[in-house]
C-alpha cells in the first residue's frame, strides 16, 4: 500500500447540539482518488471542509504528511491543496484572471503565471475563451473554468465537492471523462465528493460511503458494490433486494438461509443460526416465464407474479411478490421479448455466488 | 460674489470629500468586520448602523455643537465654528451610511465564494481584497451615497460651522442665508452649482464603478 498523505482522527463537527459528521478514522492514500459518496445532507461538504481546513471540528485532527496541521499553519497548508466547490463560483473577471487567481495570491511571478494559466487553459480546451467575462461563460465552460483553476495550482491534494452535479447530461459525461484522463495524467491524490455512483465507480480507486455523518464503509469499489457492510450501505450502493434471515445450514462454504418460509442458497462461511440480511444486486437477477424457461446452473429459483414495472433508461426495474419483494433488472429489449406485465406469473433465478450475506 | 463664490465652493468639495473619504477609512473595515463575522451581537450592531444612516444632520450637529463648545468636553481645543467642526460632523452622518451599505454589499456576495477564495490559497486580506473587487459595483455606490449625505446637508454645517463668511461658509449654508435675505438670484446660482459639483463627483465615481461592466 502506498503511502498516507493526509488522515483524518476521531473528527466530531457539531452544528449547535447536533454532531453532523462524524468519522473515526480516514487515511488518504498518495496518488489514489477517493471518491467520497453518500445522499444529500449526509455531511460530505463538511467533510470536504474540514479536509480544506476551511472547517475546524470540535475534535479531531488533520494530518498532512505525518504531522497535524495546526491552525498557524492553515495558510501555509492550504497553498498547498486545491478546492474546487459544486458550483463554479467564478469572479468577475476574464477566464484568464479567474485561472491565475490562486497563483497570483501566491504571489508568482507575472511570467509563470501566464505560462503557467494558458497550459492549463489549452489542457482544459478553453484557450479560446481566455479573455471572456467568466459571468458570460456556459454551465460546461464554467466548470472547466473553475477545474484549471485548480490544476494550475498543482496541488498536493485535489479537493471535488460534486463539481459536475449542475451540469446537463453530455455535458457532465464529457468533462468526467476529461477529467479521469487529467487526473491519471497528473496522478494527483484526489478526494472526489458525489451521490451520484457512476461517477464513484468511474473515478474512485477506492470509496467511502458516508450515511448520516458517519463515514460507514471504505473499501475498493468491487467490494462496496458488491459486498456492503450493512443494510442502509447496501441500500445505497443500489443492492435493491435486502432480506432478513436465518442460516439453516452451513457445509463446505455453502450456506442455506431461511427467509420469509422460503429457501435460499448462498456462499461463504457463516455459522448456522446466525441472522443474516441477504443482499442481491437487481442486475444479477434473471427471470423466466412459464414460455420461456430459464437454461442456468443458479441454484436459487423463487415463483412471484410481477407486482410493478417501471422503466429506468434502456432497463426496466421489475419488482416480484414472491411472498418477499425481490427487484431484478433487464433490459427494454428482453421485458418485450417474455411479453411481461404486472400481475404476469415469473420465476426469479440467481446464482449462490451473487448473493451477499451481511450477518446481524 | 464670484470670488466668494470660487472660496465657498471649494470648501464645500474640500469639507465633504474629506469627511466622504474618512468615512470610507472607517466604513469599509467596519462594514465588512459586520458582514464577514460570526459575532453573536452583529445583527444588533448592524440594526443600529441602519438606524445610524437616517441619522437627522440638525441631530449631528446638536452633538458634536455640544461636545464642541467652549464649556463642553472638548471646548479646549477650540474646533466650534472651524472647517473641522463641519468635517467632523460630517463623517459621523456619512459613516454609517458607508458602514451600513458596505455590509449590505459584502452580504449579498455568495457567502461560498470566501470558501473557494480560501480553498485557492488566499490568505485572509487576499481573501478580503479578492471579496471587494467582487462587490466593487455597491461598493462605489456606498461611497456615492455617503458622499451625497455630507455635500447635501445644510444643519450641522449651519450649527458647528456658524456660516462665518470666509472661513466656514459653505454651498448649502450659503443657500439659506441668501435665500433669507430674499436673494433668490444668488441663492438659485448657488443651488445650480450645488447640483453641478454632485453631479461631477458621481460622474466621476460612477465611470469607475461601471468600468469593465458591458
Amino acid at each position: 500500500m502506498s503511502e498516507t498523505l493526509l488522515g483524518v482522527h476521531d473528527l466530531i463537527v457539531k452544528r449547535g447540539d447536533q454532531t453532523v459528521l462524524q468519522v473515526g478514522s480516514l487515511d488518504i492514500h498518495e496518488g489514489e482518488v477517493l471518491a467520497v459518496i453518500g445522499p444529500n445532507g449526509a455531511g460530505k461538504s463538511t467533510l470536504l471542509l474540514v479536509l480544506a481546513r476551511l472547517l475546524h471540528p470540535q475534535a479531531g485532527e488533520v494530518i498532512f504528511r505525518g504531522s497535524t496541521i495546526e491552525h498557524e499553519n492553515d495558510l501555509i497548508y492550504r497553498r498547498r491543496i486545491a478546492l474546487v466547490l459544486q458550483e463554479p463560483l467564478l469572479m468577475h473577471q476574464s477566464v484568464f484572471d479567474n485561472v491565475a487567481s490562486g497563483l497570483r495570491f501566491r504571489g508568482l511571478p507575472r511570467q509563470v503565471v501566464r505560462q503557467r494559466t494558458d497550459e492549463w487553459l489549452k489542457r482544459l480546451d478553453i484557450l479560446q475563451l481566455r479573455n471572456r467575462p467568466a459571468h458570460r461563460l456556459s454551465g460546461g465552460e464554467a466548470q472547466r473554468t473553475s477545474l484549471a483553476r485548480a490544476f494550475v495550482l498543482q496541488p498536493e491534494l485535489l479537493l471535488l465537492d460534486e463539481p459536475f452535479s449542475a451540469l446537463d447530461a453530455p455535458t457532465r459525461s464529457r468533462l468526467l471523462q476529461d477529467l479521469h484522463s487529467l487526473l491519471s495524467q497528473t496522478n494527483i491524490t484526489t478526494v472526489f465528493i458525489t451521490h451520484d455512483l457512476d461517477e464513484a465507480l468511474l473515478l474512485g480507486d477506492r470509496v467511502a460511503v458516508l450515511l448520516g455523518g458517519v463515514l460507514r464503509q471504505v473499501g475498493r469499489p468491487q467490494d462496496v458494490f458488491t459486498a456492503p457492510s450493512d443494510g442502509e450501505v447496501a441500500a445505497f450502493v443500489g443492492v435493491e433486494t435486502v432480506i432478513a434471515g436465518k442460516v439453516s445450514a452451513s457445509h463446505n462454504g455453502q450456506i442455506s438461509v431461511v427467509a420469509d418460509g422460503l429457501q435460499l442458497e448462498a456462499v461463504g462461511d457463516v455459522p448456522v443460526g446466525t441472522q443474516v440480511l441477504f443482499c442481491l444486486r437487481p442486475e444479477d437477477i434473471t427471470l423466466s416465464t412459464a414460455v420461456s424457461p430459464a437454461i442456468s446452473s443458479a441454484r436459487n429459483h423463487l415463483s412471484g407474479r410481477i407486482f410493478r414495472m417501471t422503466p429506468s433508461g434502456p432497463l426496466v426495474r421489475v419488482v416480484i411478490d414472491c411472498g418477499l419483494p425481490v427487484v431484478a433488472l433487464i433490459t427494454r429489449g428482453s421485458a418485450n421479448e417474455m411479453k411481461l406485465a404486472e400481475g404476469q406469473a415469473v420465476t426469479a433465478t440467481f446464482k449462490a455466488t451473487a448473493v451477499h450475506l451481511i450477518p446481524r | 460674489m464670484s470670488a466668494d463664490v470660487v472660496e465657498i465652493t471649494v470648501l464645500s468639495l474640500k469639507v465633504s470629500l474629506l469627511a466622504t473619504g474618512i468615512s470610507l477609512f472607517i466604513g469599509l473595515p467596519l462594514g465588512t468586520w459586520l458582514a464577514l463575522s460570526q459575532l453573536r451581537g452583529r445583527r444588533f450592531i448592524l440594526s443600529l448602523i441602519n438606524t445610524g444612516m437616517a441619522l437627522p444632520p440638525v441631530v449631528v450637529g446638536l452633538f458634536v455643537a455640544m461636545t464642541l463648545w467652549r464649556s463642553g468636553p472638548l471646548g479646549n481645543l477650540h474646533l466650534i465654528y472651524t472647517p473641522i467642526a463641519i468635517i467632523i460632523a460630517q463623517t459621523i452622518i456619512a459613516a454609517p451610511v458607508v458602514t451600513g451599505l458596505t455590509a449590505s454589499a459584502l452580504q449579498q456576495l455568495d457567502p461560498r465564494l470566501r470558501l473557494q477564495i480560501l480553498g485557492l490559497g488566499a490568505s485572509p486580506i487576499q481573501m478580503v481584497i479578492s471579496l471587494w473587487r467582487e462587490a466593487r459595483l455597491p461598493l462605489l455606490a456606498a461611497l456615492m451615497a455617503g458622499f451625497g449625505s455630507v455635500i447635501s446637508e445644510v444643519g450641522a454645517s449651519m450649527m458647528v460651522g456658524g456660516n462665518i463668511r470666509h472661513q466656514t461658509r459653505v454651498l448649502t449654508t450659503a443657500i439659506v442665508l441668501e435665500t433669507g435675505k430674499g436673494e433668490f438670484q444668488n441663492a438659485i446660482a448657488l443651488s445650480v452649482l450645488l447640483l453641478i459639483l454632485a453631479y461631477m463627483v458621481n460622474l466621476g465615481l460612477t465611470l469607475i464603478q461601471q468600468r469593465g461592466t458591458r
